[in-house]
């Protein structure tokens, strides 16, 4: 559908809120808590918060959690029974506050859990999600969206995308299907289009290379000392991959209790020293390097070869989430520039 | 900081050692590691009320000992570190320079471990007023609330590890999380995941922690679980008087002594 433009007065925005709690599907929207602010539950409009640059982790949770349950199973002397994840018991969720950067993060996320075959958990709980966007006001010096294809009012990814104008109410851009549906709760709340241009009301994110120098790059420098130099202070743990919106790779696991238990899916991360490692003991990415090389080359080189689509949007979390300032944007600078 | 500069690049220009491994600036004005190899580069050292990240933990790690032999520039939480994992044969004397630092940048030169030792003599390890009071709110919690309490505070964590990997005694090649025959602790970064993990981390540093406080800082979530430590050490200072590493009784809790006292079994 073509986009469709409205007004939404600031004083609208928690009546609209309210009517989606009160149509029954599940609000996760950005809530500060004392180090982090991330999507919660939130009980009403006064507990959600709009000071964040971006959250803490991304919003891949929603389809995506920490940890998944697959399936259960029952183990007896004739077999083994299960019983199938209840596709039917996924919620209608509504994202609220998500960032464009992490909207378009969906993208490179679908493409991973479709590539080969469909996963259906990750994909019903998709359809079922309604992202609806807000434009960014402020970025910081960890930002590079627009280096990687974004901009800080993309509606890509984002069923109803937000931005706010100068006189504090909102320009509502209506993007898909589902956007329709919210609008649909309270329609009286969409009024006609503001002529304020968008742009104005967006952050500044200077373009630092773009994705496609960086993937020439990398192509071309695979076998670079540059791994060693800027991998020399990564100390190995994952939070970057646990931040990250695109970040899909995850661990297999089985819960046993007796003879009842269930398998479930858990978050991994390329840059674990353990992540490669062979039964046989042999590890091909043996190194801190290596395993950093991988990261990079996994988004840029391999994910655009592969799925057709790039696994970094730009939003910044790694680095500001890494514990030994691994910074991205300025590692990416520094390869664009090889 | 001119006097750890101008010793830094001797060594390096001697050949002394092959790498400094110290503090310069990151991103945003905040500090990161840095691992200088050129005399040229010895002038991006810094040193600030900022730089609380425990460089000690690079001392251990393969890819950095592959550099060669390192110059350490070490606050007290780095030398603390380095008299640990010296009582753990992790490092030896002659395997590093330890360039102590001062507060007010002031360069504090080392002949021996022995030395950072009775350096250390100065800087007793205790708690300060701000964490004895965190301390004796939560062990004045019923043992209910402190359960709800250390529940949901570690409810937060999605096992990324940034603990582990940023504190200088999780130098285990494999760790007991990854053992899998048995499986002693859940992968998921489920309840009882997350809850026996903090645990066995807590309990495998017993009077091993040098409470630098790299794993909360670490933390992307900012979980308190430097107070699971912290919790010991107090209980190590009251009833054994314990105020931080020495070459001689280094783990505490691993330590034989026969004049203990055993009245505490009944």
């Amino acid at each position: 559908m073509t986009i469709e433009k409205y007004l939404v007065k600031k004083t609208s925005l928690p009546v609209l809120f309210d009517k989606i709690k009160a149509s029954g599907k599940v609000v996760k929207a950005p809530k500060k808590k004392s180090h982090t602010t991330d999507f919660a539950d939130v009980a009403s409009f006064s507990e959600v918060t709009d000071d964040y640059i971006v959250t803490t982790q991304s919003a891949k949770s929603v389809a995506f959690p920490r940890v998944e349950k697959l399936f259960n199973y029952v183990k007896s002397k004739d077999g083994v029974q299960i019983t199938d994840y209840a596709l039917n018991a996924i919620p209608e969720v509504v994202m609220w506050g998500v960032r464009p950067c992490d909207a378009a993060g969906f993208d490179p996320l679908n493409a991973i859990f479709t590539w080969d075959i469909n996963d259906v958990i990750f994909t019903t709980k998709l359809k079922k999600t309604t992202i609806i966007g807000f434009s960014c006001q402020n970025a910081d010096e960890n930002c590079f969206c627009t280096s990687v294809g974004g901009n800080p009012g993309s509606t890509q990814g984002s069923d109803i995308l937000f931005t706010k104008l100068s006189s504090g109410d909102y320009l509502a851009e209506v993007i898909s299907e589902k956007g329709k549906a919210i609008q649909a709760l309270a329609p009286e709340l969409f009024e006609a289009a503001p002529s304020e241009d968008k742009e104005q009301n967006l952050a500044k994110v200077d373009v630092k290379f773009t994705k496609e120098i960086i993937k020439e790059k990398v192509d071309k420098y695979f076998e670079s000392d540059v791994w060693k130099e800027q991998a020399q202070r990564c100390i190995g743990c994952g939070t970057c991959a646990f931040v990250c919106p695109t970040c899909a790779c995850f661990d297999i696991q089985d819960e046993n209790h007796g003879k009842n238990g269930h398998r479930i899916r858990t978050w991994d991360s390329c840059c674990f020293s353990q992540f490669t490692l062979h039964t046989s003991g042999h590890n091909p990415r043996p190194t801190q390097d290596r395993r950093w090389r991988q990261r990079i080359m996994h988004k840029f080189s391999y994910m655009p070869d592969r799925i057709n689509v790039y696994g970094c949007v730009g939003c910044g979390r790694c680095s500001r989430a890494c514990p030994v300032d691994m910074n991205i944007a300025e590692h990416l600078t520094n390869i664009s520039k090889m | 900081m001119v006097d750890v500069k101008k010793k830094a690049a001797e060594l390096l220009s001697s050949e002394a050692v092959k790498v400094i491994i110290g503090y310069t600036e990151g991103t945003g004005g905040k500090p990161r590691a840095a691992f200088i190899q050129n005399v040229a580069d010895v002038e991006k050292l810094i040193f600030n009320s900022q730089c609380v990240m425990n460089l000690a933990v690079y001392l251990t790690k393969a890819e950095i000992k592959k550099l060669g032999k390192p110059a350490i520039v070490a606050p007290v939480n780095v030398l603390r570190a380095i008299i640990q994992l010296a009582f753990e044969v992790q490092i030896q004397e002659s395997d590093i320079v330890v360039l102590g630092i001062t507060p007010d940048e002031k360069l504090v030169e080392f002949q021996s471990f022995a030395a950072i030792e009775s350096y250390l003599e100065d800087f007793k390890m205790e708690l300060d007023a701000k964490e004895k009071e965190t301390l004796a709110k939560i062990s004045g919690m019923s043992l209910e609330e402190r359960w709800a309490y250390w529940t949901e505070e570690l409810s937060e964590c999605f096992k990324c590890y940034a603990c582990r990997a940023a504190c200088p005694m999780c130098y285990c090649h494999k760790c007991a999380v990854e053992q899998n025959k048995p499986q002693w602790i859940p992968v998921a970064a489920h309840q009882l995941g997350n809850m026996e993990w903090h645990i066995m981390r807590a309990m495998h540093l017993a009077g091993r922690c040098v409470n630098c406080d790299a794993c909360h800082n670490a933390c992307p979530k900012g979980i308190n679980l430097n107070f699971l430590t912290k919790l010991m050490l107090a209980d190590a200072q009251e009833q054994l008087g314990y105020t931080g590493p020495t070459l001689k009784e280094g783990n505490l809790l691993s330590t034989y002594n026969p004049n203990d006292q055993e009245n505490f079994i009944k």
